[in-house]
């Protein structure tokens, strides 16, 4: 695929502020981190996961517990998708049975990937509630459903691909988006 | 990389890359079966038929919970109350199954190459369920899981394959499977058990029960099939036991941190003593466990897309 056009839309720093503002808003939004576990959608939504709960912990001292969910048996789009995913394991060390649940990822686009973490959690047990903190907001929802915290919303175009990076996975930190000449958006 | 062919029909077939991904979407699959609520909608709407020609509880059981927890709806066919009895040949069946629009057809036969015939004429998925003394590819996936899952690896293994090899499916597959991942397979039964030129398979043939198991990190027992000719084969289950069947006494001299496994159902006292079979190392229950993750991954892997 022809790629043009690289933009750096978060550097290193300006992720680090976003996340440690997010995690001072969850300690705020939830009585200072009571009952609260971290779910991260495999696989950046658990590096952010991690990180924000180290952060929280900095801030409060709270040990916030942490799983990983792999979406892919609950996507609507099975058929529709070139390539079959390859399954991770979900692990979620924990009973989420009235639970504040803050569902991590890095991207928040068309919603669908949300909607497959709702129903896959809430097939786990009944959370008392479940919010969605994420890196970036790009727009575009399909589905109604929104942020709880949000690092950045960033204004993008359909054609647009976001491209996170975290040291973890990818060896450095940074948003970048590029232009695609052909249409290949994926979450 | 997703499976080559639509069907599973042989271990013979699969590439090790393939075997590799099936065994890693069990060991993701795996942790449903431990959930509360062990079910998850990705074969929502697809039709699983399990069409059996021959007895069996943990296969078809296996399948139909494994399709089940991935939300295919299952539909059982036992030929002994089916148009079978009526003379309906094999592919009749299978064109009569596929005018209603399976995904899946699983089937059972005692003639090898029954699952071939039906995946050579039907459009469905067909996976093998054990084919006569040719394959059975599901239970050699499930077997090389357990013991990835306890080993680690299953490259460097020495596993021996203790019984009945020549009527034994099972013993085929696992043979195929153990050489794919470079294992070292030992075998060993009475001689009018082993085939000849059994070698040209890749294994060794042990020289005493105590051969093949003294250094074997696996040691798997083959159920006697009483219902096939073999009662013919040797003169009497005493013997049998006496001279090819694990007890305590002989474990004593495998090494220590080995592995039993059966592919069931066991006979009691024959190939397998009770204090073996309900003992430490013996991973009977756990082999049928993994089978249901196994199982799961197969589905998926050919029909969730």
């Amino acid at each position: 695929m022809e790629k043009s056009k690289v933009t750096l839309i978060q550097s290193k720093e300006e992720i680090e502020k976003g996340l440690k503002r997010i995690a001072h808003e969850i300690l705020e939004k939830n009585r200072e981190g009571k009952d609260l576990v971290l779910i991260g959608i495999m696989k950046r939504g658990v590096t952010i996961a991690t990180r924000l709960s180290s952060m929280i912990k900095e801030i409060s001292g709270f040990e916030i517990p942490i799983g990983a969910l792999d979406i892919n048996l609950y996507r609507d789009d099975l058929s529709e998708v070139a390539s079959q995913p390859v399954l991770r394991k979900t692990e979620i060390p924990f009973s989420v049975r009235d639970k504040r649940v803050i569902l991590v990822d890095d991207v928040l686009y068309t919603g669908r990937t949300v909607r497959a973490a709702l129903d896959a959690i809430i097939d786990l047990g009944r959370p008392c509630v479940i919010q969605l903190a994420v890196l970036l907001d790009r727009g575009h929802r399909e589905l109604p459903i929104r942020a709880d915290y949000v690092g950045k919303n960033v204004p993008t175009s359909r054609k647009e691909l976001i491209e996170v990076r975290l040291v973890e996975d990818d060896g450095v930190d940074e948003v970048i988006v590029q232009e695609e000449k052909q249409y290949a958006a994926t979450e | 990389m997703p499976l080559q062919s639509k069907d599973l029909l042989t271990i013979e077939q699969l590439s090790v890359d393939e075997i590799t991904l099936i065994l890693d979407t069990a060991d993701s699959m795996k942790e449903i079966s431990t959930r509360d609520i062990k079910k998850v909608p990705t074969l929502r709407g697809k039709t699983i038929i399990n069409l059996f020609y021959e007895p069996s509880t943990r296969t078809r059981t296996s399948f139909e919970i494994a399709g089940k927890r991935l939300s295919a709806d299952v539909i059982n066919i036992s030929t002994s109350v089916s148009s079978v009895v009526k003379g309906e040949t094999l592919k009749d069946t299978g064109k009569n199954l596929q005018a209603m629009n399976p995904d899946t057809v699983v089937i059972r036969h005692a003639a090898a190459g029954a699952a071939k015939i039906l995946a050579d004429s039907l459009s469905a998925s067909i996976i093998n369920a054990g084919d006569g003394a040719h394959e059975h590819p599901t239970q050699a996936l499930l077997d090389v899981f357990t013991m990835r899952e306890r080993k680690g690896t299953i490259a460097g293994l020495q596993v021996a394959i203790i019984g009945d090899l020549s009527h034994s499916r099972v013993a085929r597959s696992n043979i195929h499977a153990l050489n794919k991942l470079g294992a070292e397979v030992v075998v060993y039964g009475p001689p009018t058990m082993i085939p000849p030129r059994i070698e040209m398979m890749g294994v060794r043939v042990a020289q005493s029960i105590d051969d093949a198991i003294r250094s074997a990190d696996v040691i798997m027992m083959l159920r006697i099939q009483l219902e096939r000719q073999s009662q013919f084969l040797f003169p009497s289950l005493r013997e049998y036991s006496t001279f090819f069947g694990l007890n305590g006494e002989r474990l004593t001299h495998a090494k220590e941190d080995v592995l039993i496994m059966h592919p069931g159902p066991i006979n009691r006292g024959v190939e397998i003593s009770p204090e073996v079979a309900d003992g430490p190392y013996a991973l009977i229950l756990e082999q049928v466990t993994n089978g249901v993750a196994v199982r799961m991954a197969l589905l998926y892997l050919l029909i969730g897309k």
